[in-house]
């Protein structure tokens, strides 16, 4: 196995010559941000459990660990990651899924990787080993560094191993389909939402609604009477679909936009996309196919949200939603105090970052 | 430099002619009379009075201030309800107090979204009582609730009863509005789920007022559970107590709330309240579940089978919204019980791996022995949240002296067994020496250098949560028990 020191080294000589590192997990989101160039760090090597004890709710991995190895285990003890992370292959490992820090179907009702990460390990540019947070699921000594990283692609340092908090399974899944338009679904889960129905998922498209209900079966049967619909068969399939995006909607060699808004913000204007629109997450994630990212992401920004071309951009194209300029440059002077010789995954988020 | 410091009415000269400028009279304090009542926290052991006391009803006006104090090289601390347990809103010396009191107003309720906006200086439970018409909550109900702010509530992280099923401050907020040092103005995170950059959010939180002021914050509000039940029982020994924990946990049940009670707490909370708390009892857990009404039917029935196989006595289970308040208001008055007990009491929060409860209980109270104090525990035990609360005589200047060693020894045993120093209250000033324990010099500089990226002149609540290096040497070179270094594994530096 690949060993700290070895990584270590690696960051220190990069460092030392100002030559940028491109760090690499099992390249399963590669597709995932802007470009980067630079010596590939490569942390596939860099795995293992280092502990897991289910009645502490939490397991702390390296970073290079297959994610589907970490939920074939927490499955086995009848517990799962809550934010329902997408692997996109079976290479992709946890520090790829903390550093990208893209949640699944269940994240407006479970919490996004960000709400379970407890504790990191990481390498900074001076090639430091740091460890920040822990294995408890409350800590507030120091500033919240590990949840700094999620969600910063490797662009402010190089994890290393990685505490979650896990849940349990729910005891009890059924998936209910009825048909309904964008603005009806709006308007049932609205409605519903402003009791404890155990919703875990939301997918709307082409006029259908699914929801997927998750906890005691006695609640789950309470909701239904109050959802109505059908039972759907093979429920595991289309959140499984979903989530990895093998969903035909997905398919499409086009600029794939992700839209993150507030749940009932309203309808995106039909000038903006081509196609249908595939509404996750309540209505607070919206995908779609569309060549006018810069009015999709102006809009985004005007109902309080933002959005990114997640997949086959165009040359020329803000991945991510640009930042007000004091606010990028905030972002640019955090970055230089965790990797002043700037060699980590530069670019990966904004030019210069 | 070798420039004599200015005296205090020389700096507060400095700063109040522009100061009137834009703030009136009213809202400035400059008495000492009047400062009393900012010098500390709800810690009050630690106090220091300002230069001055701001309290700005308007952004631009707290734009204005931190433009002068940077400019002047003012430090500035902020300031909401004062309930805080480590004086982490304690003025400094020559400093700016920013009460931000008057920023008490809940700007909107977005029923559809689920999220309210609101100023800073609203009162946490404030904001459930706005949004219960709705059938909604704020989750995070520190137990100052009735008074703490919810600015303070993000600043310090604060978690609560209910977190270990609802989160902390951190889960429960999706955007801050904050002012920098320089009195630059920025919208960290947004109104949806996530958003462009990093999670400057979830940094935000917890910070203590290091990296800005916080003018304005969007929160989640979560629908009611149609049902919650609370159950309480006894237990002979604190190993029985501490399994009962894993047990719940391990079978798949996250309770809204578990917390532990020991003995001395018991009695001190039952003289005080006659809440009908088994008074012979090594320990007494409270259990809340919440949910559908089936959904708590069978979690209660699954529970009660752990307990019993446990030898819980005298388990109590509410029937309704009465009995269940009888049941927490008697847990939320354990440090008014406790304040009958002794003159001073200081509030430990280390945080655990459950599965250490049972030998960390039983470790703290041999410790206790050996320092000659009484330490009352009363914790969330199913985050494995410690409190345990060393009782004394802060006039006595040995038991003081006593007091204070044996918490940095508590803090020492929680991380040692992998663990932390705080889990909710925060760092401040109170536990700024055993943050030497938990973290190495790296980790420590790495924290200045993140400071230093908000705020480069070191002028927001300075001296506070991440302790100066040399503050650490010295600290490694007093705290030597019998000429041994505590938990020599330990990096130290």
């Amino acid at each position: 196995m690949l060993d700290i020191q070895d990584l270590t080294a690696q960051v220190q000589q990069a460092a030392a010559t100002k030559s940028p590192l491109q760090i690499r997990g099992g390249g399963s989101k590669h597709f995932y941000g802007a470009a980067t160039s630079g010596t590939p760090l490569m942390m596939a090597e860099y795995q293992g459990i280092i502990n897991y004890e289910p009645s502490e709710l939490v397991i702390t991995a390296r970073a290079g660990t297959p994610l589907k190895e970490i939920e074939q285990l927490l499955a086995q003890q009848g517990q799962m990651l809550g934010f329902e992370p997408p692997r996109f292959s079976d290479h992709a490992t946890l520090g790829g899924t903390v550093a990208c820090g893209l949640s699944g179907p269940r994240r407006p009702y479970a919490g996004a990787v960000r709400d379970f990460v407890l504790g990191v390990t990481l390498i900074n540019g001076q090639g430091q080993r740091l460890k920040f947070g822990g294995q408890v699921m409350k800590n507030v000594a120091g500033y919240d560094l590990s949840r700094l990283m999620c969600g910063a692609l490797g662009t402010l340092g190089v994890l290393l191993d990685i505490s979650l908090k896990v849940i349990p399974k729910p005891h009890y899944e059924e998936t209910r389909v009825l048909s309904a338009s964008f603005p009806q679904m709006q308007s049932l889960l609205a409605d519903i939402g402003l009791q404890p129905v155990p919703v875990s998922a939301t997918l709307q498209h082409e006029d259908q609604l699914y929801i997927r209900l998750s906890g005691a079966q006695g609640g789950v049967r309470e909701a239904i009477q109050r959802i109505g619909g059908d039972t759907l068969a093979d429920s595991d399939s289309l959140w499984h679909n979903l989530k990895e995006q093998q969903h035909a909607f997905f398919q499409q060699p086009a600029p794939l936009w992700r839209v993150s808004i507030p749940p009932m913000a309203p309808a995106i204007p039909d000038s903006l996309y081509d196609g249908q629109i595939l509404t996750e997450w309540g209505g607070a994630l919206r995908w779609l196919y569309s060549q006018q990212g810069e009015q999709i992401q102006q809009w985004a920004k005007a109902q309080g949200g933002h959005a990114t071309c997640f997949r086959n951009p165009m040359a020329g194209t803000h991945i991510f939603t640009p930042l007000p300029a004091a606010l990028l440059a905030l972002h640019q002077r955090l970055k230089a105090r965790f990797d002043p010789e700037h060699i980590f995954n530069i670019g990966r988020i904004y030019p210069d970052l | 430099m070798c420039d004599a410091q200015p005296t205090r009415e020389q700096q507060l000269q400095r700063i109040l002619t522009p100061l009137q400028r834009f703030i009136k009279a009213e809202n400035i304090v400059t008495s000492v009379e009047a400062l009393r009542a900012y010098e500390c926290d709800a810690f009050t052991t630690m106090r220091q009075l300002p230069l001055l006391t701001v309290l700005p009803d308007t952004i631009e006006q707290v734009q204005q201030i931190m433009r002068l104090c940077y400019e002047l090289d003012i430090p500035v601390v902020a300031r909401g309800a004062g309930t805080g347990l480590t004086a982490g809103s304690m003025p400094v010396e020559n400093g700016l107090l920013l009460s931000m009191t008057k920023f008490d107003r809940i700007l909107d309720i977005d029923i559809a979204n689920k999220t309210a906006l609101i100023e800073p200086g609203v009162r946490n439970l404030a904001v459930t009582q706005a949004a219960a018409p709705y059938n909604l909550y704020f989750a995070p109900d520190p137990s100052s609730q009735l008074a703490c702010s919810v600015g303070g509530n993000v600043a310090e992280n604060a978690g609560g009863i209910h977190c270990l099923k609802y989160g902390l401050t951190v889960h429960n907020i999706l955007e801050l509005d904050v002012i920098t040092i320089e009195g630059e103005r920025l919208t960290l995170g947004g109104a949806s789920l996530d958003a462009a950059g990093y999670d400057l959010t979830a940094l935000f939180a917890g910070s203590e007022g290091l990296l800005g002021v916080i003018v304005g914050i969007r929160v989640k509000l979560l629908a009611k559970p149609a049902s919650a039940r609370v159950l309480l029982c006894g237990f002979d020994s604190i190993e029985n107590a501490s399994h009962a924990i894993a047990h719940i946990i391990a079978a798949g049940i996250i309770p809204a709330g578990l917390e532990m009670i020991d003995h001395t707490g018991i009695n001190a909370i039952e003289e005080l309240m006659h809440a009908g708390y088994p008074i012979d009892a090594a320990a007494v857990l409270i259990c809340e579940l919440d949910g559908s009404i089936e959904e708590v039917e069978d979690e209660l029935t699954r529970v009660m089978s752990l307990l019993e196989a446990l030898d819980a006595a005298n388990i109590q289970i509410s029937n309704n919204e009465e009995e269940k308040a009888r049941i927490w208001a008697a847990r939320k008055a354990a440090f008014p019980a406790m304040a009958r007990l002794a003159p001073d009491n200081y509030i430990m929060d280390g945080t655990i791996p459950r599965r250490a409860l049972a030998d960390v209980w039983q470790r703290i109270n041999q410790l206790a022995d050996e320092y000659q104090l009484l330490v009352v525990n009363v914790f969330h035990a199913g985050d494995g949240n410690m409190h345990p609360s060393i009782l004394f005589d802060a006039m006595d200047a040995d038991q003081h002296h006593r007091a204070e060693e044996l918490g940095t020894r508590i803090l020492e045993l929680c991380i040692e067994v992998g663990g932390t120093i705080s889990g909710e209250h925060g760092i401040g000033l109170e536990k700024i020496n055993q943050m030497c324990l938990q973290f190495t010099e790296a980790e420590i500089q790495q924290f200045h250098a993140v400071k230093a990226a908000f705020d480069a002149k070191n002028l927001l609540n300075p001296g506070k949560q991440i302790p100066t290096l040399a503050r650490c040497a010295e600290f490694h070179a007093m705290h030597v028990h019998q000429g041994e270094m505590p938990f020599p594994h330990l990096e130290r530096f």
